[in-house]
């Protein structure tokens, strides 16, 4: 019962029926080979291909905490890895070199830490709804992505560059390594600190939380600069996964799925409490309903609609008028076999009542 | 507005004047300087090029921006209320492939058309009972019919159908001219949705409703209006926005084509507040908003002139909505300062 009551249970246990269905439809899902010392299968695909929408989601969380939203991710992504393979591409750098590679990713993340500044003022300083403000950066984003690639799509042939995102590190994929990393590096500074308490705060109640000193303006501010600048790394994640800069494709619709991912994962989008296990669970469910979705051989353009009932189911799960017939279906259920156990229906009832 | 203020001394009547009437009138003045830009871009634009102004060059601007201007007007009703529907570039999409798909199949134009307007309708209707009876946020709800109508589009056809049925061809091959000056039918019937939204929003109970919910929903409430029912209905009226637009946009291009409108959303939003919609809800006008479709269409035609590149298009949009909501924020600052 202590089980079903934490709140990372009913994400957790989605993901995992998600995975027990597709190993019923097609045990080769559940197949891990090894080759070359390399772990290879869908499964360890799932770990790869989940790092673009990691980290975003990651950033997500962190801005949703604080009662805000960033729509503005998809484009930074796209103006990130326009920016990285613009400097790998220039005529006077050689792409297979290291220090180039380095150079243009730590650009490119500085510019995506720039933008989700700008998002930050826009918000804390300003005081501009985080919808409306996010969505200036994501209407001009991709146009100045769009204008960086002059139109085209950059394609570069740069190993230390795929390397990032196919590449492995002792038995797994790099990429795993990478949103590993930051999920623990976030983790640490929003747990081990008083940073995420204070979020909480600022979300729970703005108001509140100025009056008892907390610096909400320095708080928000910081949720956006990290949500822009984990963006940008998972824009030149993208563009090393498909070696190319397609600033209409990167990162399209992903301010959707990751928002998707958070509230899949129990942070309300009402901000306060938020869970970065939990973010962690919902990112790896989307990207485990997106391969199920492929593996059924349904086209992958009609995978919305799949992702429409997902999102319906789970915000009808969440809703208050849902738990309330929940509970009087419940009850009436109990009320009929009352009699039989009634040493233990009083303690039900007070659940109930809860 | 401050520089007005430091003058007022010197020339008070006017100032004072000047004063009291952006005062009294602050809910319409983002739409003044809305019409202020879009006279601003004309006369800029024609002073460049010389040869901006012309009757065909601003009938066209009403034909290609003719779905836009429809979805406007939905989204206008749904802003007002201080929701959001993210739902409407693949409504549109969703409605437009599922007419052409029907029109190819032989079903007749009188049929598909209502089938298209009913469809469209009734994803709004999902989002609205999501909102209000599931207690789901506006942005998450639409955000499952953005899903649902672009997969759905997707389930119909995987590429795009072309439409030969005459009447919906008829829609926009009529042109009814008046000199150089021509209008299209769908051109008509973005007209007349803008004129009925304006109608229903100032002239009805419902229309009242709708600024009164958007105002303070709890007032709403205790004052015994019909909250829930008007909150529903502006979802409905924006999902039947999509779908009309589904057949507008079908007509134009003459084909069903399940990638339209994608995106179509934003720019739909970022019109709706360039002609001076709160979105906090409350305050805004439909009439607002088709100017804020001419203002876009008039970015967009000025850069296809210039030659340049179509990506500045969302630039210039996205740095006018930025200019629209720090002088929004400022205005609504004034009027609680003001209260």
């Amino acid at each position: 019962m202590r089980l079903v009551k934490h709140r990372l249970f009913w994400p957790a246990a989605a993901l995992v029926t998600l995975l027990i269905v597709n190993v019923v439809a097609n045990p080769n899902f559940a197949r891990i080979t090894v080759r070359d010392g390399q772990l290879y299968g869908a499964l360890i695909d799932i770990l790869r291909q989940s790092a673009p929408l990691m980290l975003v989601a990651l950033g997500m969380t962190l801005v949703i905490a604080t009662r805000g939203i960033d729509l503005s991710v998809g484009a930074v992504m796209a103006v990130s890895g326009a920016v990285a393979l613009t400097i790998i591409d220039s005529p006077s750098s050689n792409p297979n070199s290291l220090g180039t590679v380095l150079i243009a990713i730590v650009v490119a993340v500085l510019v995506a830490l720039v933008l989700g500044a700008w998002n930050g003022f826009l918000v804390s300083v300003l005081g501009i709804q985080p919808i409306i403000a996010t969505l200036v950066l994501m209407l001009a984003g991709r146009g100045a992505a769009l204008l960086i690639t002059d139109g085209f799509i950059t394609t570069v042939n740069s190993d230390p560059l795929s390397f990032i995102a196919s590449g492995y590190l002792l038995i797994l994929p790099f990429a795993f390594f990478v949103w590993l990393a930051f999920v623990i590096i976030v983790g640490v500074i929003e747990r081990r600190t008083a940073l995420g308490m204070l979020t909480e705060a600022v979300g729970i109640n703005p108001e509140a939380s100025r009056l008892a000193g907390v610096r909400s303006r320095g708080i928000i501010w910081t949720a956006y600069i990290a949500s822009g600048t984990l963006a940008g790394i998972a824009g030149v994640i993208y563009a090393a996964n498909i070696k190319a800069a397609d600033a209409n494709a990167a990162g399209y619709l992903i301010e959707l799925y990751a928002i998707l991912a958070v509230v899949l994962g129990g942070t309300s989008l009402m901000g306060g409490k938020f869970s970065i296990a939990g973010t962690v669970i919902g990112v790896l469910t989307v990207q485990a309903l997106d391969s199920t979705i492929l593996f059924l051989g349904v086209p992958p353009a009609q995978s919305p609609v799949f992702f429409a009932v997902v999102v319906i189911l789970v915000v009808l799960v969440q809703s208050p008028r849902v738990h309330r017939w929940g509970r009087s279906v419940g009850a009436r259920f109990r009320h009929s076999d009352g009699e039989a156990d009634a040493p233990s229906s009083p303690e039900r009832q007070k659940e109930v009542a809860r | 507005m401050t520089a007005m203020e430091t003058a007022a001394p010197a020339k008070k009547g006017l100032g004072e004047r000047v004063g009291t009437f952006t005062n009294r009138h602050a809910s319409v003045l983002p739409t003044f300087a809305a019409i202020a830009i879009l006279i601003l871009l004309l006369v800029g634009a024609e002073l460049y090029f010389g040869n901006f102004l012309t009757p065909r060059n601003m009938s066209a601007l009403l034909l290609d921006n003719a779905y836009l201007m429809i979805l406007a007007v939905g989204m206008t009703f749904v802003i007002v209320t201080a929701g959001i529907d993210l739902s409407v570039g693949s409504v549109m999409a969703f409605t437009g492939i599922f007419g052409a798909s029907l029109l190819s199949s032989g079903v007749p134009a009188v049929i598909t058309i209502p089938v298209m307007l009913v469809s469209g309708a009734l994803i709004g209707l999902l989002i609205g009972v999501l909102v209000q009876h599931f207690n789901v946020q506006p942005f998450i709800a639409s955000l499952a019919g953005l899903f649902l109508g672009r997969g759905l589009a997707f389930v119909v056809s995987l590429s795009s159908i072309r439409v030969e049925d005459p009447v919906v061809l008829w829609l926009q091959s009529t042109r009814i001219r008046i000199g150089d000056w021509y209008i299209t039918p769908t051109g008509i019937l973005a007209l007349l949705a803008v004129a009925v939204g304006a109608v229903v929003m100032h002239k009805t109970r419902f229309g009242r409703t709708v600024y009164a919910v958007g105002g303070s929903e709890q007032s709403a409430r205790l004052m015994g209006l019909k909250v829930p029912r008007t909150k529903v209905m502006v979802y409905v009226i924006s999902g039947l926005c999509g779908g009309l637009a589904g057949l507008v946009l079908t007509a134009y291009s003459g084909a069903g084509y399940p990638r339209n409108g994608i995106g179509t959303e934003l720019d739909v939003i970022a019109i709706v507040v360039i002609g001076g919609t709160l979105l906090t809800g409350g305050r805004g006008y439909v009439l607002g908003s088709m100017i804020g479709v001419f203002v876009y269409g008039t970015i967009k035609t000025i850069i296809s002139f210039m030659g340049a590149e179509q990506s500045w298009t969302h630039i210039i949009v996205g740095l006018l909505l930025l200019l629209f909501i720090v002088v929004q924020r400022a205005i609504v600052a004034r009027s609680e300062r003001g209260s």
